[in-house]
């Protein structure tokens, strides 16, 4: 075992502190050591996007990220998304339009789509089809989460 | 999976990066994205005793226009960083729009043009869109500073000019020429999958005469792979139907691609052909070239 390294970030606006294995990912800090087990993990080598969260505000991979990497980031996460209670416009519209039936993908996507309309507030189906491209769905067929995203869209979501 | 155990040494600067690749060899691994090489420690494909990351080191992440009318990119600039900025898609249109065939926004984030290059991954854009560009590659070690030839940097399969203690810092595009035309074309599996085949081309055209041109095969050799008959058949040319069609058949000269449960190595020609056909119309065409 390598010798830890002291760490501290924001995680969903909260202040963080801890002393971790360089080989720790950050997916696996957040569900182990945070218990914010909201970020699933999937393939663990990129390609699903089950563990999308937000660093810094862009969406990345926390399978393919260090949990040492993200000392003095922001990251946040699925969990740092929804109001403190109810749901989120994107989260209700995920449900309104059974855009998830067995749900472990849903965190990556929900994740995946707030990036989206964060950035493009208006997306057209196209561009919402492109940005959950690298997001791996194999229950919906995915029409649904793309009716989510294009009516959270107009409701203003984000 | 989960990465083997490694110590972890997040460099202020190049030299103290220098310092520790010097002191450690090659079991010491450069981390810049971390898009391809996470996916190696996941794995254990890779198992280096000290990861160097890069990421802290604030003059290899940014691209800047030199005086000369260069695009100097640092070792870190991240695939989105060229995608969205507009010194990109106005200076070097075909880098800005390749960057959306780079696996998906969640990867481009983070991955970055150093790490590809060092990566050196047959069916990655920008070893060939380096080669495309005539861009300039920099490398800092023990024994100074050199500079490669993006076409001389890629060395084959999995392999580049660099020494375990280099750090490749930066990336250096010349000015886009006037009458440069560009096409990009890719084939994979799936959206964002790793190219079965592609292409990347710019052709020079003054007063409707092919000054110069430059067609690079990538995904189906160890390497980007220039077409050198393609381009012959192109140079000097008033490029028309036929000569898009005998540059596109010229395109597969000399190519021997792998076969692999993907594609068989009939289909990756085919590919190769069409798509070279389809990159220069785009080149050449009247029309802008599509977004996809």
């Amino acid at each position: 075992m390598s010798p830890t390294c002291p760490i501290a970030m924001h995680v969903n606006d909260a202040r963080v502190e801890a002393a971790v294995e360089p080989r720790l990912t950050l997916a696996d800090f957040l569900r182990t050591h945070l218990k914010l087990t909201g970020t699933h993990l999937g393939c663990e080598h990129g390609v699903c996007g089950a563990c999308t969260i937000l660093l810094d505000g862009q969406a990345a991979r926390a399978c393919l990220l260090l949990a040492v990497q993200c000392d003095g980031h922001r990251v946040t996460t699925v969990e740092g998304l929804s109001p403190p209670t109810g749901l989120s416009v994107l989260q209700q519209c995920f449900r309104r339009h059974h855009a998830l039936q067995c749900g472990y993908c849903t965190p990556g996507l929900v994740v995946t789509a707030h990036a989206l309309l964060a950035e493009t507030p208006r997306p057209t189906r196209a561009q919402i089809r492109e940005a959950i491209s690298g997001n791996l769905c194999r229950c919906t067929g995915y029409i649904p989460i793309v009716d989510a995203i294009e009516e959270a869209a107009r409701r203003g979501s984000t | 999976m989960k990465p083997p155990a490694f110590d972890y040494v997040r460099a202020r600067d190049v030299a103290h990066a220098l310092e520790v690749l010097a002191s450690h060899g090659d079991d010491a691994a450069p981390l810049a994205g971390g898009q391809s090489l996470m996916p190696a420690l996941n794995f254990r494909l890779a198992a280096p005793g000290v990861l160097v990351d890069l990421n802290a080191i604030g003059e290899l992440g940014i691209c800047t226009l030199d005086a000369d009318g260069s695009l100097v990119a640092g070792a870190t600039a991240r695939h989105r960083d060229f995608e969205t900025r507009a010194l990109v898609a106005q200076g070097w249109p075909l880098l800005a729009h390749a960057m959306g065939w780079v696996a998906h926004v969640a990867i481009r984030n983070r991955g970055t043009i150093g790490g590809s290059l060092c990566h050196a991954d047959p069916s990655a854009e920008w070893p060939a869109l380096c080669v495309a560009c005539d861009a300039t590659v920099e490398l800092q070690g023990p024994r100074g500073t050199r500079r490669l030839a993006a076409a001389d940097f890629a060395q084959g399969l999995f392999t580049t000019a660099r020494a375990p203690d280099e750090l490749l810092v930066r990336v250096r595009f010349p000015a886009w020429p006037r009458h440069r035309r560009w096409g990009f074309r890719e084939v994979a599996r799936r959206r964002g999958d790793f190219a079965l085949a592609g292409i990347a081309c710019t052709v020079d055209v003054d007063a409707g005469v092919c000054t110069d041109a430059r067609v690079i095969v990538f995904g189906v050799a160890d390497g980007p792979v220039r077409a050198a008959h393609s381009e012959a058949a192109l140079r000097g040319s008033r490029p028309d139907v036929a000569t898009l069609r005998a540059a596109a058949d010229a395109a597969c000269d000399g190519l021997e691609p792998r076969s692999d449960p993907h594609a068989g190595r009939a289909w990756r020609l085919e590919l190769v052909r069409t798509l070279t056909e389809r990159a220069l119309g785009d080149a050449l065409g009247p029309a802008p070239s599509p977004a996809r």
